[in-house]
């Protein structure tokens, strides 16, 4: 056999290879062997990976700390300290003040709390507009998938940072939750391909012939038999959804976009922290570092998460 | 192969364009451009802030299709993009920046490309090692950090550098020194300096991308029957990997560098503001805090033409790669 039909063979058509996912997930090749046990064996292959442990482990104690951290603490995230004005870490104030005596663990624990909401809130939401879109395109075909994936296409155009630039002057006014909701709104399209691709190959499936030919209608169809079938794809963009969100948050709020007074999050800090970066460098590296540590940390559980679900991606059988 | 290609284009053509008109109609939406002449004192007639606005063609009493087909036709007849608030043709401003951006864009995208791959194909082949292992972390951590905390973090360790070797071994705020004077040598090796943290920057978000996902598709081609054949009719290790195992793992490559050249033009046009170039990036950033449509329209066509051109590449380099194609 030349080259060339061999790649045909192992590569299958162009159209199944364009499914980049940011981390370049392993999508499973095959139709998802479901059984009983499935979720109880990625579980189990979840709990060996000490990368999970390590995130999960990580991302809790973020979580206690960014909730319960303020009350163990004397200052709070406005008052001034006149008397220790821009000081680096002492025991009085853990990282510092900022040049007019703000406390910067209070405000890095307050920052956290709001880059947390809106990571934990866009995240999964992103994920739920990518499965519904891609099921119901990939479901129903025809007219209705032409329009969605042509939708898709156009919204991947422009980077989704530059759109979200270009929108920011209608959530300047209002509240962070609006902020949030936009960021899911763009963070959605390559999820809704994949999600696309995998109920194609499902719906002629004969457990999803079954129950279309029962008279099972689409909304059923779709909730019980194909978004099962990708949940485990699901999870993981969720998860990794939620470090997108955060970094998307944070840059818009880094550079005026975003997060506005008197609303605090780890990019408006940064943002405060960048003129001194050099000079004062722990009103910048103290922010930053947490952030890093939190992003870190649930990319950490989402590649766990991906080992778990595709062993068979990234094995060399070899 | 060349109507392939030529198909694509038109097809991605008309993608970027109702991609851009539809950033205008969102622009001229969300931006107010005459709300900065009524906060003016003393505040001008109404007439006359009706003339500023129909002269740059943003009056919001206008119909927005209405405009925008002006926009279009102004572009296609007098190829014009129109005038900023400040009254300078939008044209002329993005050409004197465009430079500054393309260049830090291509040359850290294109050195970005090259070492992800690398890195990409080495880490599979050396699966689990303690290279792969770092490579895997390393962009992990690139990938939990915002592209402008990793200029910032350079700035830093490049000043704690010079402190540490007492001369200015590395200038980095703005795109060159300002009134330097010397030769032509100088001047290009002063712009080198002031580029090489921002193309550092951008070269690290680029192969921590390329790298996991050159991994990923290289393994799954080493366990492909045809690397075994290879071997087995008697190639070398080596001369297998390369030839028929590199080979096909850029296949799906080079529809990635399409959708990640995205990724890669916002964090340049960040790190270009944090790094104070006069580039598209500070353009866009007065074109949106000066409720200036036309240069927000500017600014999204300017980046519409240049996903255009890359993706077109891609298919370029696709077709090239995957005979498949080509009839």
């Amino acid at each position: 056999m030349s080259l060339v039909e061999e790649t045909n063979a192992e590569l299958g058509a162009p159209d199944v290879l364009v499914t980049p996912t940011p981390l370049g997930v392993g999508v499973p090749s095959g139709p998802p062997a479901r059984s009983r046990s499935r979720g109880r064996l990625i579980w189990r292959r979840l709990t060996q990976t000490s990368r999970f442990w390590v995130g999960a482990i990580a991302i809790g104690l973020i979580l206690i700390w960014a909730l319960l951290g303020p009350l163990f603490y004397p200052f709070d995230a406005l008052t001034r300290d006149p008397l220790n004005m821009g000081l680096g870490p002492t025991q009085l104030h853990w990282f510092g003040t900022n040049s007019i005596g703000q406390d910067l663990y209070a405000q890095t624990l307050v920052g956290l709390q709001k880059s947390l909401v809106i990571g934990l809130i866009a995240g999964p939401l992103g994920t739920l507009i990518a499965a519904v879109v891609g099921s119901v395109a990939g479901y129903m075909g025809g007219v209705v998938d032409r329009v969605l994936v042509w939708c898709i296409n156009l919204l991947l155009v422009l980077p989704s940072f530059i759109l979200l630039v270009i929108l920011s002057p209608l959530f300047k006014g209002l509240s962070w939750v609006f902020l949030t909701i936009f960021i899911a709104g763009f963070s959605w399209m390559i999820m809704a391909q994949v999600v696309r691709s995998q109920t194609k190959s499902l719906r002629d499936r004969d457990f999803v012939k079954a129950a279309r030919y029962m008279g099972v209608p689409m909304r059923k169809i779709l909730g019980r038999h194909i978004i099962p079938n990708v949940a485990s794809l699901l999870i993981i963009d969720a998860t990794l959804g939620v470090v997108a969100a955060i970094l998307a948050e944070t840059s818009l709020s880094y550079f005026g976009f975003g997060i506005r007074a008197p609303d605090v999050s780890l990019g408006t800090l940064l943002a405060e922290g960048t003129s001194a970066a050099v000079t004062r460098p722990w009103l910048f590296v103290f922010p930053a570092g947490v952030l890093i540590v939190t992003l870190f940390a649930v990319s950490l559980i989402g590649d766990a998460l991906r080992d778990a679900v595709d062993p068979t991606s990234g094995v060399n059988r070899d | 192969m060349v109507f392939y290609i030529f198909r694509r284009f038109v097809n991605y053509f008309f993608l970027s364009l109702i991609a851009t008109c539809l950033a205008y109609v969102v622009s001229s939406l969300a931006l107010d451009p005459a709300a900065k002449y009524y906060g003016r004192n003393p505040q001008p007639t109404q007439q006359t802030i009706d003339n500023i606005l129909n002269g740059l063609g943003v009056n919001p009493d206008v119909p927005v299709l209405q405009r925008l087909w002006d926009w279009l036709v102004n572009i296609v007849v007098h190829g014009s993009l129109g005038n900023g608030v400040n009254g300078v043709s939008i044209g002329d401003q993005i050409i004197s920046r465009a430079g500054v951006s393309l260049r830090l864009l291509l040359i850290g995208s294109l050195i970005g490309a090259i070492v992800g791959v690398t890195l990409g194909v080495w880490g599979a082949v050396r699966q689990y090692k303690l290279s792969d292992q770092a490579v895997t972390y390393g962009s992990y951590l690139i990938f939990a950090t915002p592209t402008f905390v990793i200029g910032v973090l350079l700035m830093i360790g490049a000043t704690a550098l010079n402190g540490a070797a007492g001369m200015q071994l590395i200038t980095f705020t703005g795109e060159y020194s300002a009134g330097l004077t010397g030769s032509w040598w100088d001047l290009a090796l002063d712009r080198g300096i002031h580029l090489l943290l921002p193309t550092i920057a951008l070269v690290l978000i680029g192969a921590a991308g390329y790298s996991r996902y050159q991994r990923s598709v290289m393994l799954d081609v080493l366990s492909a029957d045809f690397i075994r054949t290879a071997r087995a009719k008697g190639r070398s290790r080596n001369s297998a990997l390369v030839r028929h195992g590199v080979r096909v793992a850029l296949i799906p490559m080079s529809t990635f560098f399409a959708y990640s050249f995205g990724t890669l033009i916002s964090g340049s046009i960040m790190l270009e503001i944090v790094f104070s170039f006069h580039g598209m990036g500070e353009f866009a950033l007065n074109a949106i805090s000066q409720s200036d449509i036309n240069a927000v329209a500017g600014t999204t066509l300017f980046v519409a033409i240049l996903i255009l051109f890359s993706s077109t590449l891609s298919e370029v380099l696709y077709a090239a790669l995957d005979p498949r194609v080509r009839n």
